[in-house]
């Protein structure tokens, strides 16, 4: 089984297509990583897959199934300039809110729930920042307490959107550890990545997206000179080896 | 029960319970939907009114909380229309209902005492002469009783519902994906912020409602860091204003529901100004301190640029600094005060010299 898969995905904002009949098959356990330029439907793609905005056409299967009934084992990591880091509260408690998918409705979290937020907080290196107010944490350590939280959700699979995106070199190497361990444990991690030079070494395997999906599969395969091209056009900086 | 406790318990409980409205309508950034919806209500006030041909708590309320959440719906949906943008969409939305309800004041119950005055600014003073009575036994105000029932059902939102507000505040998207529909969540919070402006309408009327429900918050959100400390500070805050304002008023004889939120106002400047970290004073203090400090900081690296060099004994006169690095005498002396204090450097006669952690500070600003 794959950990997820996509058929004939379209999704379009007031009949402009963002994604154009996407298919994408991502194996489990690998380290996915889904490249493009700005505006080629990256994140769109994730936030399809997780029923967060409305599909033309397309099915999405998460281990197997339809997202509502896998929510508790799909873990979310936004892009870090989505939310309003001034809001009042601190690093663990935002981890915390990684519990609140599994107590459901109504139900508080309780010693076991802070117990587990404490140990991801120590997993990303951040656990002296527990009770620091999250306006004063650095882009890279909030970046941090954001993979924390998706840690707290205990998934199997985990959708990041942009999780490298400004963060500094310490951040860097404890987000690249995080994901390598997890992956060790089995889990599946699909990533909206940025940086080509890196993807290869991060990543086991890739989908070059620019609004329809140009390659997927293995680096080996998919992420050559010519498919690049297609995907950026002209305007590739970088270029594969 | 006497008239002046009426009025105060009537106040006391109108403020809390707006106050307890607002930590979230504030952080959600739509205070100015609280000012939408006090005002939107009328109409639905009155067609509760002709619904139950006469003044009636329930229809009242249920009105009230339709036509609150009909302004929601309708400023939305402007808004996505995406040819409206959201303030304009609200400036459209509710000044239309407001004027639809004062219209059909206007057209059917021209005998009502239902006048603009009382509308806009509330008759708390006469709440006292409208006593619950249970039998014999007079209760105190009704408006008590219904500001309480309010306050209790409020309190029993967050409390229930805490963790599903916070999360949805501050990351819809997440949210979302965990299965806590933010929409919901939205719509409840927006049918208690109108059901409890009916409430305080009839005490303090609807522009004054906006203020009791917005500033205790904004205020605590000055003041504290905590989600749970804010929504504390903001409940202190609207019930001891509640109280003062009501002292305040009785003591001039001005309008009460005015003078309550005149001392919000007050009360907000006051930690506006002196707010222990975000206060404007506070600021002022940071930026002196940082200043002071980079002009040390400018200091050292200066002196320590031209340490054992020929021109030393020049460069590192006090009168140097303000002729040739054109400081104004203040500066020099703060600089000179500052570097002092830390450490930095030593001073003999008008010549100044760096210490070593002086050299050691040089070199890492130079490194920054």
């Amino acid at each position: 089984m794959n950990a997820v898969e996509i058929r004939d995905l379209t999704v379009a904002y007031d009949e402009n297509p963002v994604l154009w009949d996407v298919d994408l098959d991502i194996p489990m356990s690998t380290l996915f990583a889904i490249i493009g330029p700005n505006g080629a439907g990256k994140s769109t793609l994730i936030k399809a897959a997780l029923d967060l905005i409305p599909r033309a056409a397309g099915t999405v299967r998460i281990l197997g199934k339809p997202y509502r009934e896998v929510r508790k084992k799909v873990g979310y990591v936004p892009q870090r300039g989505s939310v309003d880091w001034d809001f009042p509260t601190d690093a663990l408690d935002v981890v915390l809110m990684g519990t609140y998918g599994r107590l459901g409705w109504i139900r508080k979290p309780g010693r076991a729930e802070h117990e587990l937020a404490m140990h991801c907080l120590e997993t990303v290196g951040m656990a002296d920042f527990a009770h620091r107010q999250i306006s004063q944490l650095s882009g890279g350590q909030q970046q941090r307490v954001f993979l924390a939280r998706a840690l707290a959700q205990e998934a199997e699979l985990y959708f990041m959107d942009e999780p490298f995106a400004g963060v500094d070199a310490t951040t860097e190497r404890a987000i690249i550890d995080v994901l390598r361990e997890l992956r060790a444990k089995g889990k599946t991690v699909v990533a909206v990545h940025h940086d080509l030079e890196s993807a290869p070494t991060y990543f086991d395997r890739v989908a070059l997206l620019n609004v329809r999906m140009i390659a997927t599969g293995d680096f080996e395969t998919a992420f050559t000179q010519e498919n690049l091209v297609k995907t950026y056009g002209g305007r590739i900086a970088v270029l594969a080896k | 029960m006497s008239v002046v406790l009426g009025i105060a318990l009537v106040a006391v409980a109108t403020s809390s319970a707006c106050a307890l409205c607002g930590v979230f309508l504030v952080l959600r950034r739509l205070a100015m939907m609280a000012d939408a919806i006090s005002h939107s209500i009328l109409p639905g006030l009155v067609a509760g009114y002709v619904l139950a041909q006469g003044p009636n708590l329930l229809t009242g309320f249920v009105g009230a909380a339709a036509s609150g959440l009909l302004t929601v719906v309708l400023v939305e949906a402007l808004t996505k229309s995406r040819r409206v943008k959201e303030d304009a969409a609200i400036g459209i939305v509710f000044p239309a209902l407001f004027a639809l309800g004062v219209f059909l004041v206007t057209k059917f119950f021209d005998n009502l005492h239902l006048d603009a005055d009382a509308i806009l600014f509330g008759v708390i003073e006469y709440s006292p002469f409208d006593e619950f009575k249970l039998g014999s036994l007079m209760l105190g105000p009704k408006s008590f009783w219904v500001m309480l029932g309010l306050f209790v059902v409020n309190a029993m939102f967050m409390t229930t519902f805490f963790k599903e507000l916070k999360v949805s505040t501050f990351d819809p998207e997440l949210s979302k994906a965990l299965g806590f529909s933010p929409s919901l969540i939205h719509y409840s919070l927006m049918a208690l912020v109108a059901v409890t402006t009916v409430g305080a309408f009839s005490a303090v009327g609807a522009i004054l409602a906006v203020a009791l429900i917005i500033v205790p918050a904004v205020t605590a959100s000055l003041l504290t860091y905590r989600l749970k400390q804010m929504v504390a500070i903001s409940l202190v805050i609207g019930a001891t204003c509640g109280l003062v304002g009501f002292w305040l008023a009785t003591l001039v004889d001005v309008s009460i529901s005015g003078m309550i939120a005149t001392t919000l106002g007050a009360v907000f400047l006051l930690v506006f100004l002196f707010a222990p970290n975000r206060g404007v004073v506070a600021q002022i203090i940071r930026r002196r301190r940082q200043s002071a400090r980079f002009l040390a900081e400018m200091l050292a690296v200066h002196l320590d640029s031209h340490e054992g060099t020929s021109d030393e004994d020049e460069e590192s006169r006090i009168g140097h600094l303000i002729t040739e690095m054109e400081w104004a005498e203040p500066q020099a002396d703060a600089a000179i005060a500052t570097s002092t204090n830390l450490g930095w450097i030593v001073q003999t006669g008008d010549r100044l010299q760096l210490t070593s952690e002086g050299r050691r500070i040089a070199q890492s600003v130079r490194n920054r």
